[in-house]
């Protein structure tokens, strides 16, 4: 019987010829934890009587949730990390460096075929690169620094096949929150989702990772998608040579097809409080916003700030309206420099701050008032995520909050459409 | 193992940002992050749940991050054992890793009500409502997580069974 990409992948690290339904015991190749959760994993480390890492080449650890600490609790934190960082001489990104994941892609740690945990529910996001990856909690972050090994249900897998060519200004985050909607907050629990179609297949893998990024809002264990030349093209160009990795066979079993065609695609909107209520954009324009957030692990890679640019370029931001940038890592931001963008967004009246998670962990960065609207890339609108329960949060494309923050209002953005 | 206690209701898809909201992750004491549980949705919760509830909710439950502060909150709070539909993947593995009981039980919510005392038999996967003489089956555990829960959660467990795990 033919196999899924993930049950491949855990076929390959259990050892054994597994299929979905079956429980394993596999070996991990790389694990990842951050701020928002090291006291608890090194808590249950020391508790565990853990004394070394299994293998400090394949632990990443980073501090970005609220970095730099806008707290002395955090700051402890910060130095706990740092201390048992350098005691296991496993990998560490300080202050400054960006995001958990992003940084776990540019490490080099990610390859296709590879089984990835880490203590953070967009751990999923690796599976654009072809990687089984799933988020865990801190207490089994802690078993596998220890033991490296970690037990799962190899999950049954939702086949996504988008076609279609996407309309001018329609981008990978209006597909996915298009497709959350349709399959609803919980339709995925427990499942992987395979993304596949021509408009993945042309998709770059910068869209891809916004594509798996949020497979955990529709409660899948993973999103993952079969690697190919782009795969292995975009991890040579951030230094990476790989050659593994897995193909679904044709005979495998889904527990579900879902097929959407994107070619009249409108820009979407997740509306306040769920993920899952998506709306066209015809129907959110006019409602102020308050605050606009460019950035996280779903949107703050070099495609999405130059897609923000293109509009922000010459205009500026409406008064009374905050508009912040965060790029996903320093190599971003680097990027984003040399290109121009940064001056583009400083021009326009953004605050561009450093990378890390920004205002989407909610805990120190643009932190929203009572009664407040913020237009947000990040990938989730639950009720105090970002500050008060009282504040409202929606969902969208780089485009479409970058064209807002101009109009101070949620705005389609194929009104900045430029001419040629 | 069998817990009783009142039912408290809640609906579908409750969060992990409603559970505990990401600003008061900074606190790093257990107790302290009990104070806050559910203040998203009910800020009275930790005055209820005080002496020991058993929640009983819709689908998706623990929905969102991975933050193990969310059933440590809860249990803190004394919420002894959670019953719903389904929960969110993540959820359900840290609550079982911290101790905390939670069984799968389709149906649930529309069976039982507000402040209804319930008895839960672990092994036998089944919920008793005292107050409405009714007994309602749930999905039974797998014994390898009913030997974790035994033991209090997955650190008790790998201590007692393995004499701790020394790399």
């Amino acid at each position: 019987m033919g196999k899924t990409v993930s049950e491949k992948i855990l076929s390959r690290a259990s050892g054994k010829d597994v299929y979905a339904g079956d429980i394993v015991v596999a070996e991990i190749d790389a694990v990842m934890m951050h701020d928002g959760m090291a006291k608890l994993v090194i808590d249950a480390f020391n508790e565990m009587n853990g004394r070394r890492v299994w293998d400090p080449s394949r632990v990443l650890i980073v501090i970005d949730h609220v970095a730099p600490s806008a707290y002395e609790a955090f700051s402890k934190v910060h130095k706990l990390m740092r201390e048992f960082a350098f005691k296991h001489n496993v990998k560490f990104r300080e202050v400054g460096s960006g995001i958990c994941h992003q940084l776990m892609i540019e490490s080099g740690l990610v390859s296709p075929g590879s089984l990835i945990v880490a203590s953070d529910s967009h751990t999923c996001t690796y599976g654009a690169l072809g990687a089984f990856s799933t988020g865990i909690g801190s207490t089994e972050t802690a078993a596998v620094l220890i033991s490296g090994k970690l037990w799962f249900k190899v999950p049954e897998t939702i086949r996504v096949i988008v076609d279609g060519k996407l309309p001018l200004m329609v981008y990978p985050k209006d597909v996915i929150l298009n497709i959350v909607g349709r399959v609803g907050a919980d339709g995925a629990t427990y499942k992987a989702i395979e993304f596949t179609g021509s408009t993945v297949k042309s998709m770059d893998v910068e869209g891809r990772l916004t594509l798996t990024n949020m497979a955990v809002e529709m409660g899948a264990k993973t999103g993952i998608i079969e690697p190919d030349e782009k795969t292995y093209a975009f991890l040579g160009s951030i230094g990476h040579k790989a050659d593994s990795g897995f193909r679904s066979d044709e005979d495998a079993e889904y527990s579900e097809t879902l097929k959407f065609d994107v070619s009249d695609l409108e820009p979407q909107v997740a509306c306040p409080h769920r993920v899952d209520n998506v709306k066209p954009i015809s129907e959110v324009e006019g409602k102020e916003v308050d605050q606009v957030f460019i950035g996280s692990c779903t949107n703050g890679r070099i495609y999405d700030l130059r897609v923000a640019a293109e509009i922000l370029k010459g205009r500026h931001v409406k008064r009374g309206v905050r508009a912040i940038i965060v790029p996903a890592s320093r190599r971003v931001y680097r990027q984003a420099l040399m290109e121009g963008l940064i001056q583009i967004f400083i021009d326009s009246g953004c605050a561009v701050c450093n990378p890390g998670c920004g205002p989407c962990a909610g805990a120190h960065q643009g932190i929203l008032a009572p009664g407040e609207v913020c237009i947000s890339t990040s990938n989730r609108n639950f009720k105090a995520r970002m500050g008060s329960p009282e504040a409202e949060i929606y969902l969208a494309s780089p485009a479409t909050a970058a064209a807002s923050a101009v109009t101070g209002e949620i705005t389609d953005p194929r009104r900045f459409m430029r001419e040629g | 193992m069998r817990i009783s206690g009142k039912a408290v209701i809640f609906g579908d898809d409750v969060n992990t940002d409603v559970i505990i909201p990401s600003k008061h992750l900074t606190s790093l004491d257990p107790e302290e992050l009990a104070k806050h549980a559910m203040e998203g949705l009910d800020p009275k919760f930790p005055e209820k749940a005080r002496g020991g509830v058993i929640i009983v909710a819709g689908r998706n439950f623990g929905c969102g991050s991975s933050r193990e502060q969310a059933p440590l909150a809860l249990k803190h709070a004394g919420v002894k054992c959670i019953l719903a539909d389904f929960f969110a993947r993540i959820f359900y593995r840290n609550a079982i890793n911290i101790g905390l009981p939670v069984l799968e039980c389709p149906g649930i919510s529309g069976r039982i009500e507000e402040g209804d005392i319930l008895t839960v038999d672990l092994e036998e996967g089944k919920i008793i409502n005292e107050t409405r003489k009714a007994v309602i089956e749930a999905h039974k555990l797998p014994g390898f997580i009913l030997e974790i829960l035994r033991d209090g959660g997955l650190i008790a467990h790998l201590k007692k069974r393995l004499g701790g795990m020394e790399s």
